[in-house]
């Protein structure tokens, strides 16, 4: 920084004066049109997907693309539920996704709890095995995954994406550091005088104190298994799909009604968006205190 | 807890029992339901891909030892082409990502009315699902009634054939991943932006470095470790791209990534070999293949950004 000083003209080397300082700290208008238009762009396929599903189906190939929402939505909603087993497939994604929340938060709150506040033989190394695990890529076991569920006759079920996703490493681990900070020693020795054991204290004590912890946990859990494509894509049927693999399936038929594609996109949209205006200030914080990986 | 005294109370024993065991009860559903669900099929991956097995086959498995290593890397151009798209997807995801997610992390880090409509704003592409924005990209990206090729033709280009091509393809499929990326590494660095202290830039503006250089020689090197931990999970994400050249043509060519395979992944090999041909031995090799892969080339991107300056 030194050399930007002595190499600038003596007229830039005067101290600045109040005004300049000023321009600095005040955000130009330049910032605010750019910002805007980022944000345009970031809302713009989804709008646009919510266009479409709300115009008759000769809209999708119309010069210029029309731009703003028509009067058909409820007509291509009917039509989806009618003409395919979208129905089914948000029922199932429902299932799915709130099985594995409730119990990723569940079996994360009890280990995670363990680790902080418990000692136990094998602690540490255990510890550093759920933190490693959680570097590794899942879809490389896709193969053998699929040999097993095949065997044991869960191939095309919804038990064989639930129970693969009822635990994550990455939950342990939250729930673990969230635990060390929040929860003092003293509130669990306490209890203990008082004669609970250790299953009390985990649902008097522990249980309630995790409450915000575990409800960015469920946030991010329900979202990801709502939008989960490969393993559900690769073990389930057709015939018995959740919204996202309902929606390739819609996607890769042979004479593609664009519509009604991009109407079940934007009903299989809609649950995470509803989550998204109700917490995205947790989400946005979740994100940026690196909680949350893709 | 307390030291052992002879004659114990059974409240008492059961009460060491408790302290005793139940940490490990605790932690237990985790590893259980982890141990055979996540870590067994990882290591028998290792095992399938030995194996000649395939569900297509009456016979069943057999083992060939590293038949199909040797088939996937000297007699399969299939293999090799998916490898060199997914190193082109790569970068071309990868690099925008980063320095995009930069710029709007700056802008951000102003003083802004309605920040959290911004920064809620940013995050909206990543908690959409792959599945519904590759259906919609791939729409905007039609070749006949796209509205990317209407835009382009105000400009005189238009009725690109966004499919056809390998440059087209590719650049139309990296779009959409940094769309959806973007602000999700955009908040990571602005979290880190907003520790450094501001004693630093009103140090800078005093010796009258503009807004740009400020950024350059202070944002840019603090934000080191975060810029590193970017671009490693960006590229362990982007190796395994799938979903996205699945959708981008969905249809009967949608396992071979398009028609002439001009933007199948390795990730989309592996699930060409595995589901829609049963060949598991060989889908487990390239699985074990490309994380090799992913391996080497998180190592380069890692070394790569390790290099970025710091005064």
């Amino acid at each position: 920084m030194s050399t930007v000083l002595t190499s600038a003209p003596p007229a830039a080397a005067r101290p600045p004066s109040r005004t300049r300082r000023f321009t600095q700290r005040v955000t130009s208008p330049w910032t605010y049109a750019a910002l805007i238009a980022i944000l345009a762009g970031s809302a713009f396929p989804v709008y646009w997907s919510f266009v479409v599903s709300s115009q008759t189906p000769d809209a999708v190939g119309s010069v210029p693309p029309v731009l703003v929402p028509g009067g058909h939505l409820f007509e291509n909603i009917a039509r989806v539920f009618d003409e395919t087993n979208f129905g089914l497939a948000l029922a199932n994604s429902v299932i799915v996704s709130g099985t594995i929340t409730l119990s990723v938060v569940l079996f994360s709150t009890l280990a995670g709890f363990a680790f902080a506040k418990m000692r136990f033989r094998g602690r540490t190394l255990l510890l550093l095995l759920v933190v490693a695990t959680q570097a590794i890529p899942t879809e490389l076991g896709v193969v053998p995954l699929y040999i097993m569920m095949a065997d044991f006759g869960w191939a095309g079920q919804l038990q064989a994406v639930i129970v693969p996703g009822l635990v994550t490493a990455f939950g342990v681990f939250f729930m673990r550091q969230y635990f060390e900070r929040a929860l003092p020693l003293e509130l669990l020795e306490a209890g203990r005088m008082d004669g609970c054991g250790s299953l009390r204290l985990f649902w008097h004590v522990a249980l309630p104190t995790a409450r915000p912890a575990a409800a960015v946990l469920g946030l991010f859990t329900f979202m990801q298994a709502w939008n989960d494509f490969f393993w559900p894509l690769v073990v389930l049927v057709p015939e018995n799909p959740t919204v996202q693999t309902a929606l390739s399936t819609l996607a890769s038929g042979y004479t593609t009604d664009y519509t009604l594609v991009l109407t079940a996109a934007t009903l299989g949209t809609i649950p995470v968006l509803v989550v998204f205006l109700l917490f995205g200030r947790q989400i946005v914080g979740g994100i940026m205190q690196g909680a949350l990986k893709g | 807890m307390t030291a052992p005294v002879p004659k114990l109370s059974f409240a008492d024993r059961r009460a060491n029992w408790d302290v005793k065991l139940s940490p490990f009860g605790f932690i237990s559903p985790y590893f259980l339901i982890f141990g055979v669900f996540g870590l067994f099929p990882l290591l028998y991956t290792a095992f399938v891909s030995l194996q000649k097995r395939n569900l297509l086959d009456a016979e069943g498995a057999k083992f060939i030892g590293l038949e199909n290593y040797r088939q996937l890397l000297f007699h399969d151009p299939y293999f090799w082409n998916a490898m060199g798209n997914t190193v082109s997807l790569w970068l071309l995801t990868t690099i925008p990502q980063i320095l995009f997610a930069l710029g709007i992390a700056h802008l951000l880090n102003r003083r802004l009315r309605g920040r959290t409509l911004f920064r809620t704003g940013m995050i909206l592409p990543n908690i959409t699902s792959v599945a519904a924005v590759t259906i919609i990209f791939a729409q905007l990206f039609g070749r006949d009634f796209g509205l990317v090729n209407w835009v382009l033709s105000w400009f005189g280009a238009g009725h690109v054939d966004w499919q056809a091509g390998t440059a087209s393809s590719h650049a139309a499929i990296a779009s959409m991943v940094v769309w959806r990326w973007t602000g999700y590494h955009a908040l990571i660095f602005l979290a880190s932006m907003q520790a450094i202290p501001s004693s630093l830039y009103e140090a800078a503006t005093l010796d009258g470095a503009k807004g740009h250089q400020q950024f350059l020689r202070i944002t840019v090197p603090l934000l080191r470790p975060q810029i590193i931990f970017s671009t490693v999970i960006a590229t362990t994400g982007n190796m395994r791209l799938l979903a996205e050249p699945l959708l981008f043509n969905p249809g009967t060519a949608a396992a071979t990534g398009g028609s002439d395979r001009q933007f199948q992944t390795a990730a989309l090999y592996l699930y060409e070999q595995g589901f829609s041909k049963y060949d598991f031995g060989y889908s487990s090799a390239v699985a074990l293949l490309l994380a090799i892969a992913t391996m080497l080339v998180a190592g380069v991107a890692y070394l790569v950004t390790r290099r970025i300056q710091t005064d």
